[in-house]
């Protein structure tokens, strides 16, 4: 049976000028803000009390619930307050804000951690505060810890497939050695035979350091992608790589795969080497209303507005996005911390700025056509219109993976990804509302 | 809410803009698309005042100011948002004219573009949401009220007006395969140079309007049924409205299938039909009938040809 052209994606112009500068470090902030849910799952309980010192390394956030990750001071100072902030979706957490006092002096308690065997791997990644950094923010030792007897291959996800962000890019360039020693550990004490390190092809540089340096050993594989997005959604670079799909309703374990991003397999290796947690990452600061664009690695938990000061700004910006220009989100206060998943920061004055007006689909199925996941986002929009619960099951709009191809490509301008993350929340809701009712 | 202060010229009480994902958009529009499709449909013209003289462009001239006058007339009237500069109804217009021969008399083409905007179109909602070709309704319209006027075709390089025969009826094989692919021959506006056709196709595929799959399909099978049959495909293939029907109304968004799936069994209804029509009907043209004919079947091609979503196989087959 004909299936039609396989997994296609979309160019989009790439707009990585940052790619080449090598990654600045900014000084450390005046104060930063560190929420309690930095990732998907339970928040942490703070654990520090107001007034209290800080090293870097502290421990702030725990919880004893198991989908969680631990969340560290990444300054030295002293804990200002502990109150709640409001993410511009609306939720709202916890969050500790410490003022630093610039010492940067390192909490007693950090060590290189002891590894044995993979279990104690998996412990100390718990206790590493890492999460999956490509924007998932998915807590990394419990994606190590799936039962491995399985999984035949470990995905290493260099594909970076975002627009204007090239922070993954610059780990790859910068501490390939660091990327390999976590991938080698991983697989030295999981006993997964072989590990994928999947780049898209505009990263040549990458691809070829890479190569070099995993040549003797034959359980590494660099893996070309086409440049295309969404390459780097992980149903997509899994049935890219592997040919495998992950069932509805499943995750990547159920097909033999586990996936980590780049840059999360770096800390990894960092980690072990100093015993030093997540406390900095990098990310691109990229827009017209920005006047020295450029990679930079922060503190976690600085804010906003003290990482626009520090690489200046040309103009008064009118929409400012955390994360890339197709999944990223806009924020509406200056004061919204950088937390340990987002790779980006944008500042717009003018470009992407206006949205241009919708008008009526014309069925030209760019939708549909585009579609990594092959959904048909404009009939999910035109049943969700209806509330028609069975059409969105039929047409399994909970598969989406909110790349955001649809809203991209369409003709029409009509908000296509918007209409399918309603209808796959509005889809979840009542699926779980049916199953209580049974 | 705190302000930065950075540029205290520039400084403004806007609120930072709070939009969901994407931030980014193509700069594909309906109308770059209505564009494209016009600047493809000019090689057809070209040939048209070429081949017919100067009563081909005052035919197209009014086909498309008609379109686009009642395309404005309906927006106006019903007070919605004027809807020309979407540029699709002037997509009508070329079309209907390419659909006609140049001798037909003005207030035909002016009622012509009346049954294809606002009975088409616009009744069903504008935009979008007709189920058949505008440009093949007002054809087939014509052709059912005027079969006389329909008929008369110029002959080429001439001014007379001469009832000659289109080179599918019976008396075909009157001219070569290069006077075909030129068009020097009678015929509706469009439907005689083949190659201005190609040339759009062309444009229209390296601007990724449309995709080969529906053309192709469609004209090989034909090419094919006429050979199993014992036709000439090649004379089948470069007469009669076959490539302009192929090329621009069997492709068109709003009335074919959406999945490439869809396209193809839409493309080899297409096929059947005319060669239906053409072989043992009583028409000698067959091309506007069958895309009409399976522009009504399109919602139920697209209710059975749908992708199957990644990760959904399992649970399809489950059932």
């Amino acid at each position: 049976m004909l299936r039609g052209v396989e997994l296609r994606g979309v160019r989009i112009p790439h707009n990585k000028a940052t790619a080449e500068l090598a990654t600045v470090r900014m000084p450390v902030p005046t104060q930063v803000i560190m929420p309690m849910n930095q990732h998907v799952g339970a928040p942490c309980e703070v654990q520090v009390k107001r007034r209290a010192h800080v090293d870097v390394g502290t421990l702030l956030g725990h919880t004893d619930a198991r989908m969680s990750a631990d969340i560290f001071s990444p300054v030295s100072g002293t804990v200002r307050e502990i109150r709640s902030i409001h993410y511009s979706n609306g939720r709202s957490t916890q969050a500790v804000v410490i003022e630093s006092d610039g010492e940067q002096t390192i909490d007693n308690n950090i060590a290189p951690p002891e590894v044995t065997d993979y279990a104690s791997l998996v412990e100390a990644v718990r206790h590493s505060g890492i999460v999956g950094l490509g924007g998932a923010g998915f807590p990394t030792w419990l994606k190590m810890d799936s039962d491995l007897s399985t999984i035949d291959c470990w995905l290493v996800n260099g594909a970076e497939c975002e627009p204007y962000l090239s922070s993954d890019y610059r780990e790859m360039v910068e501490h390939p050695d660091t990327i390999l020693h976590g991938i080698r550990t991983c697989l030295d004490f999981s006993g997964v035979p072989r590990a994928r390190i999947c780049i898209e092809n505009n990263k040549p540089r990458a691809i070829e350091l890479l190569r070099e340096m995993s040549a003797g050993d034959d359980r590494i594989e660099v893996f070309e992608l086409p440049a295309r997005y969404p390459q780097g959604a992980s149903r997509v670079i899994l049935r890219n790589v592997t040919g495998r799909s992950v069932p509805r309703g499943g995750h990547l374990t159920d097909v033999g795969a586990l996936l980590f991003n780049v840059t999360t397999m770096s800390e990894i290796g960092r980690f072990l080497q100093d015993g030093m947690p997540l406390v900095r990452r990098r990310i691109t600061v990229m827009g017209d209303a920005i006047e020295t664009p450029q990679n930079l690695e922060v503190c976690i938990g600085t804010p906003v507005k003290e990482i626009l000061e520090f690489c200046g700004l040309k103009s008064q910006p009118r929409k400012v996005v955390i994360g890339g220009p197709m999944m990223g989100i806009t924020q509406v206060e200056f004061d919204a911390p950088i937390v340990r998943a987002n790779s980006g920061l944008l500042a717009f004055t003018n470009e992407l700025v206006d949205r241009p007006q919708t008008t009526a689909c014309i069925r030209c199925s760019a939708c549909i056509d585009n579609c990594p996941m092959r959904l048909a986002p404009i009939d999910i929009q035109k049943a969700y219109m209806r509330r028609d619960v069975e059409k969105l099951d039929e047409l399994m709009a909970d598969l989406c993976v909110e790349c955001g191809t649809c809203s991209y490509v369409c003709p029409a301008k009509q908000p296509l990804a918007q209409s399918t993350r309603f209808a796959r929340a509005f889809l979840r809701a009542k699926q779980r509302e049916a199953k209580g009712r049974r | 809410m705190e302000q930065l202060p950075l540029h205290p010229a520039e400084e403004t009480n806007q609120p930072l803009l709070l939009l969901t994902a994407p931030q980014l958009t193509s700069p594909v529009s309906t109308q770059s698309i209505m564009r494209d499709v016009l600047i493809a449909l000019a090689p057809a013209f070209v040939a048209s005042v070429v081949v017919f003289g100067w009563r081909a462009a005052l035919v197209t001239v009014v086909s498309v100011a008609s379109c686009v006058g009642f395309e404005w007339l309906w927006c106006r009237l019903r007070k919605t948002p004027n809807t020309c500069w979407d540029l699709s109804a002037a997509v009508t217009g070329m079309l209907l004219a390419f659909n006609v021969p140049s001798t037909l008399p003005l207030y035909m083409v002016v009622l012509g573009a009346f049954v294809a905007i606002v009975l088409t179109k616009e009744l069903f909602g504008g935009i979008g949401c007709n189920f058949a070709n505008p440009a093949i309704v007002g054809r087939i319209f014509l052709a059912v009220s005027f079969p006389a006027a329909m008929a008369t075709f110029v002959a080429p390089g001439s001014v007379d007006l001469v009832s000659s025969a289109t080179p599918l009826a019976p008396a075909s094989g009157a001219h070569t395969y290069l006077e075909l692919l030129l068009g020097l021959h009678g015929g509706v506006l469009g439907e005689t140079s083949a190659l201005a056709i190609l040339i759009g196709f062309g444009y229209l595929l390296v601007r990724r309007v449309i995709t080969w799959h529906v053309p192709v399909v469609y004209v090989g099978l034909v090419a094919l049924l006429s050979l199993l049959v014992g036709r000439d495909p090649l004379a089948q293939v470069l007469s009669g409205g076959l490539l302009l029907g192929a090329v621009f109304m069997a492709t068109d968004y709003t009335t074919t299938p959406a999945t490439l799936r869809g396209k193809l069994v839409f493309a080899v209804g297409c096929a059947l039909v005319t060669c239906l029509i053409r072989f043992y009907g009583n028409l000698n043209e067959g091309v506007a009938y069958s895309i009409l004919f399976m522009n009504l079947f399109v919602p139920h091609i697209d209710a059975v040809t749908r992708n199957t979503p990644v990760g959904g196989e399992r649970v399809r087959k489950g059932r």
